[in-house]
């Protein structure tokens, strides 16, 4: 009996020993979520007294590592959106497309070899597509438009493309296939033909769920970071050619981090400025993403 | 005539896809077979393109992925454990769920500029692999959890109940009944997370800078270098012999990542039903 009640107890004590334990790891997500924010926040404090948010966002030269020194972030922001919309643009048209193909006309045999092939460019490396974009798409395009400099937004933004568009066609399809079946057979019964059904009855029906790959495959973008630096230039520039050598939020951030630059400089700090500012920027992306995708989920429960 | 357009034009959409990733490895593999000896996976990084190696990144990446491996194993694991067996349904649960699928689309190159503020300076642990393995692990935590937590949510709940109606406790419940059983899913989670870590550069980069290393690390607390980010140096210099064996090191990588993805591949296999 006495051994029972013993028995009883510990199993208590390591049960409440063991709950706790598991908070702690769950409570360690939290913590990297709160130490990013004041990690980035009080890094830029330094920067945003010296230089002030006027410069920052109104001043049109970036040049922090010349003299005279220039801290305005929107060339910086300029060549982050440009390379960002030809990736998205990019990776919409082929992802749609392959979205359409994979929900609509693939049978299962064909579709379960076929899209975990296509999934493999989720998987790849960064730094690989950033040679790839250098060594073989900048060449290309500069046999088609030959004043094309070596580095430039276009292959950067279409190689970058190429990477999300499994994230674009899994968001689409999985936005397809919501879609009941029941709306897709009333159109058929009334003599429609297959791309009829896909592009005016899915597609409509689906829409929110393609807007909301796009957005996130734009917040993707935006934080990418080696196919930039190495395909896309260190140039800060407010330009809308995609064949201008430009420099992303994040380039800046690698350009400063190559070298060892003391702690504390305001190029230390000005680093963490740009990566707020990335950083809520790809917050709000993601959160409008994602409140699109469980808004249209509800649509047909 | 037009349903025969759509479905063509659909169709080479997603070929298009795959034709890029064919003409991605053509390209890379005809680019750097050649350099693909003995003496490239064991020589130094040189000044001269044709007797460089990848002997010190190659075991900076090996160090790295073992630390981070160990770090995120037992954190992933029971954060996933928590919240989908022992967490009830109240705010601060709700609070931690919706913040790991955030952590998820937070970029990389933000964790960098985390780990170097703080474990860099802050915690003093310098341009270390300790400093680069535990910003690694905050990286790939959210990928262990999310499918730790998909592969426990797949048991059966009559087993658990079966066990709980025998008065297991949760923790019981926990060892005995839903980690044997989630174990594979689990693994391929860790895999595909130790994947991601593999191939991440820019984090390492932020906090490491790019140096000039020819040694082996020997601890934890020494300097080191990855492979991604000794392809990333030698694709940056203009000459064609150091992107020539950037792309050499690109075929090592993905030769690496390969190999960790049959892994995967053959546990989901074995651990099936």
């Amino acid at each position: 009996m006495q051994k029972d009640t013993r028995g009883i107890t510990k199993r208590k004590i390591e049960e409440t020993l063991v709950l706790n334990l598991l908070r702690l790891s769950g409570l360690i997500s939290i913590i990297t979520t709160i130490g990013i924010i004041t990690i980035l926040g009080v890094n830029s404090v330094p920067f945003f007294k010296e230089v002030g948010f006027t410069e920052f966002f109104t001043e049109l030269k970036w040049t922090p590592l010349f003299v005279p020194q220039n801290f305005g972030v929107s060339p910086l922001v300029n060549g982050t959106f440009l390379v960002a919309f030809i990736a998205a643009g990019t990776a919409l048209v082929f992802g749609l497309g392959s979205a359409f193909y994979l929900s609509e006309y693939a049978s299962r045999s064909v579709r379960k070899i076929i899209k975990p092939l296509l999934e493999i460019l989720a998987g790849i490396p960064t730094v690989v597509y950033g040679y790839f974009a250098l060594t073989f798409v900048t060449p290309i395009i500069q046999v088609i438009f030959p004043q094309t400099i070596i580095f430039n937004a276009l292959s950067a933004g279409i190689v970058m493309g190429i990477m999300i568009i499994p994230m674009v066609s899994t968001l689409s399809e999985d936005a397809m296939n919501a879609v009941p079946m029941s709306l897709r057979e009333a159109a058929y019964g009334l003599g429609a033909k297959k791309y009829q059904v896909a592009l005016r009855v899915v597609f409509p029906s689906a829409i929110s769920g393609v807007v909301a790959s796009f957005i996130l495959a734009i917040s993707r973008a935006i934080g990418e970071t080696m196919i930039v630096s190495l395909a896309a230039g260190g140039k800060p520039a407010l330009t809308l050619n995609p064949l201008d050598a430009i420099q992303t939020m994040t380039a800046y951030i690698v350009t400063v981090s190559q070298g060892e630059t003391p702690q504390g400089s305001v190029e230390y700090n000005s680093i963490f400025a740009v990566g707020l500012l990335l950083f809520f920027l790809t917050l709000i992306m993601n959160l409008i993403g994602r409140f699109i995708v469980t808004k249209y989920a509800q649509n047909y429960e | 005539m037009k349903e025969k357009f759509f479905y063509i034009l659909f169709l080479s959409a997603i070929l298009i896809g795959i034709f890029s990733l064919v003409i991605l490895f053509v390209d890379i593999i005809s680019d750097g077979y050649k350099h693909l000896t003995w003496d490239f996976l064991t020589n130094y990084a040189s000044r001269k393109a044709e007797k460089s190696g990848i002997l010190a990144p190659l075991a900076g990446t090996l160090w790295l992925i073992v630390l981070t491996a160990l770090f995120t194993i037992p954190i992933g694991v029971s954060t996933a454990l928590y919240l989908e067996e022992f967490a009830s349904d109240n705010l601060f649960n709700k609070i931690i769920k919706i913040n790991v699928s955030n952590l998820a689309g937070v970029p990389s190159i933000i964790y960098g500029l985390l780990g170097l503020a703080f474990f860099t300076y802050t915690l003093a642990l310098g341009k270390s692999l300790l400093a680069g393995a535990l910003t690694m692990t905050l990286l790939v935590l959210p990928i262990v959890i999310i499918a730790s937590q998909e592969a426990i949510r797949t048991i059966q709940p009559s087993l658990k109940d079966a066990a709980y109606a025998l008065g297991a406790t949760k923790w019981e419940v926990s060892k005995r009944v839903i980690l044997p059983h989630s174990i594979g899913g689990i693994m391929s989670g860790i895999i595909l997370a130790m994947s991601r870590a593999l191939g991440e550069t820019a984090p390492i980069l932020i906090i490491s800078s790019l140096v000039f290393i020819t040694m082996v690390p020997s601890g934890p607390l020494d300097r080191f270098t990855i492979l991604p980010l000794q392809i990333y140096t030698w694709a940056s210099f203009p000459q064609d012999d150091f992107r020539a064996i950037a792309s050499t090191g690109i075929i090592v990588l993905l030769l690496i990542l390969i190999f960790m993805n049959s892994i995967a591949v053959y546990i989901r296999f074995k651990t099936q039903d």
